[in-house]
């Protein structure tokens, strides 16, 4: 028997209470992992660009359509450059896991309106020219080893074909890239006509993209689009792309703040339960740690032993709850797909909770450790 | 005979809220290397406190405690932890044994404390059971043998690191005639056999007559030495 082992058999005094914690501790560091994984995607995710361009959408939700007759409008209003619109489409090549975003486009429009995609003009007239014409990432079609010609599957699952079919099928017609990889949004763009055909839903968009030609005026071009709707069936909410992004970082930070407050009050409840737990062990025990000290066990080896009781729990269970985060990584993932994140453990988390159970494992286990250290042998042998 | 305890003019006493209860008034004993030896007396003679002071589990208000030829009323706090560990076998009424190991690795506890290998920690416990007679209990928990069985794993506990000296506080106590005979031959045995010096608080005059000299305190006084 080692001490570690003696440590180990001190907490199968009482397995139930054992494990209950050990469980609850388990459950706090594998939230504690997931959600600062979360807090850390969506801060590395946030990255957007310019100021130029505006993004015209539901007010209400995001995923609310808009008419496309609102185009015309918008393209009309004084300060606005070009105006062309995208639709989410969802849908999974192969496997859910392969998961990247597709919109059906107005191809020359697109890319009149991101200068900072560059494709060939043969390949760009390729893709307004086919119906059912497709352009990808060179990246992504790297990566699934796509080629020109090459038919893409898509299964869909908002938008079916008006026959009930699900399978889409687009015709690759060449790739494009980007002037700065930083903060490109590598889209699977397909032709929007072939999109309304399809589905025969005509007239129906998902957000517009409006370029102006004088970034300083954006808050006045905005308020004059959404001043065009605002009392239609479909009034808009008109941001810059930068407003976008800081409205998305604001989310992120009230994400973090959320996570760290469930987090503390998480930790607070574990703390609070363990130290309990502790005590109450120590206070069982008074008599045995009296008999330890009595063989020759010195007051400060009595009090590691105390010690090592806590910090043997909260570390165990915060290594298994680390464990079942791993494990739970790719489920999290499944569900964030939609949110275009790259949803992966980071090392830095995971050595924070490991630090943090040690931490925790320190604070409940001190005052028990101090009172085990103070304890005198007569005093306590008398209380058994 | 070469004496292993001597107490000389021992002095304790307790503070009872504002009260001052002196246990020990001026005690002094020598125990020879080997000797058995009962401590009686009526409850709350201060059997147990002097008892406590010769296993260097508390300390005097004054006078001289020279045990195994070490004064330990200066010894640290550590100190006396190392100086019991070398020197005192401890043996109690309700033997104490830690509910949580089994009887081996109660046995194997002091020795935590030394730096044998874990092999050997385990051989010696083993020996430790058979001298007690309870080789074939070492897998068993306290809470899965008798009263007398669990005395003998405690027995085996203060003996195993090879201790001179031990210290029994009522260890039949809380025994039936019988086991506690078996008990005492097995006390008999360690003294006479092992050169065991054993010093045993009892108020049992049937295991009092095991031991060869019979110390008797009343009201913090040695009153009377019986051969």
């Amino acid at each position: 028997m080692s001490p570690v082992g003696f440590v180990w058999a001190n907490l199968h005094r009482r397995p139930v209470r054992t494990y209950l914690t050990l469980c609850s501790v388990l459950i706090a560091f594998s939230l504690f992992v997931l959600l600062r994984t979360l807090a850390v995607v969506f801060v590395g995710g946030n990255d957007l660009a310019s100021g130029s361009r505006l993004v015209v959408s539901g007010k209400y939700s995001i995923i609310d359509s808009l008419p496309i007759s609102q185009q015309r409008a918008i393209a009309q209003v004084d300060g606005v450059d070009a105006v062309t619109h995208q639709t989410w489409f969802g849908g999974n090549y192969q496997d859910p896991r392969n998961f990247f975003p597709k919109y059906p486009v107005e191809p020359r429009a697109h890319f009149d309106m991101y200068p900072e995609s560059v494709i060939a003009p043969e390949v760009l007239e390729a893709f307004a020219r086919t119906r059912t014409g497709a352009v990808a990432p060179a990246e992504l079609a790297a990566k699934f080893g796509w080629e020109a010609g090459d038919k893409i599957p898509i299964e869909a699952d908002i938008w079916p074909m008006r026959d009930g079919n699900r399978r889409w099928e687009f015709d690759l017609v060449g790739t494009y890239t980007f002037k700065d990889e930083d903060g490109a949004q590598p889209v699977f763009l397909f032709n929007h006509d072939y999109f309304a055909e399809a589905t025969g839903i005509r007239g129906i968009v998902g957000w517009y993209m409006v370029r102006i030609a004088e970034p300083q005026r954006a808050g006045e071009i905005a308020k004059a689009i959404d001043a065009l709707f605002e009392h239609s069936m479909n009034p808009t909410k008109t941001a810059t792309e930068d407003e976008y992004s800081r409205a998305f970082a604001q989310q992120v930070g009230d994400l973090g703040l959320m996570a760290n407050s469930i987090l503390s009050a998480v930790f607070f409840t574990i703390l609070l339960l363990t130290a309990v737990v502790m005590h109450r062990a120590f206070r069982e025990r008074v008599p045995e740690l009296a008999v330890l000290k009595t063989l020759g066990f010195s007051d400060g080896r009595v009090a590691l032993l105390v010690l090592g009781e806590s910090l043997l729990l909260c570390l165990f269970g915060g290594l298994l709850g680390i464990c079942s985060a791993f494990v739970l990584t790719p489920v999290v993932a499944l569900f964030l797909e939609f949110l275009r994140l790259d949803f992966e453990l980071h090392w830095p988390t995971v050595g924070s909770g490991l630090g943090i159970a040690l931490a925790l494992g320190l604070v409940v286990g001190v005052p028990p450790a101090v009172a085990a250290r103070r304890l005198t042998i007569a005093e306590a042998l008398r209380r058994n | 005979m070469e004496s292993i305890i001597d107490l000389t003019d021992v002095h304790k006493s307790f503070v009872k809220g504002s009260e001052v209860v002196e246990v020990l008034k001026g005690i002094d004993l020598a125990i020879g290397k080997g000797e058995f030896v009962a401590l009686m007396g009526p409850s709350g003679s201060g059997k147990t406190t002097l008892l406590n002071l010769v296993g260097g589990i508390d300390r005097a208000t004054a006078g001289d405690v020279v045990v195994a030829g070490e004064d330990i009323g200066g010894l640290s706090s550590g100190d006396l932890a190392k100086w019991r560990a070398a020197n005192i076998g401890f043996v109690f009424q309700f033997y104490n044994l830690l509910p949580v190991l089994n009887a081996e690795r109660n046995v194997e506890l002091p020795l935590l404390l030394t730096k044998l290998s874990a092999k050997e920690r385990r051989r010696n416990a083993a020996t430790a059971l058979q001298v007690v007679g309870l080789a074939d209990r070492a897998r068993h928990k306290p809470g899965e043998l008798s009263g007398g069985q669990q005395q003998r794993v405690a027995i085996a506990r203060a003996i195993v690191a090879d201790a001179p000296i031990l210290v029994c506080d009522e260890p039949t106590g809380d025994l039936d005639r019988e086991t506690a005979d078996e008990i005492l031959d097995l006390l008999d045995i360690l003294s006479r056999d092992h050169g065991k010096t054993i010093v045993m608080v009892t108020h049992d005059p049937k295991a009092a007559s095991h031991a060869k000299r019979v110390a008797r305190l009343d009201k913090g006084r040695l009153t009377q030495e019986a051969a």
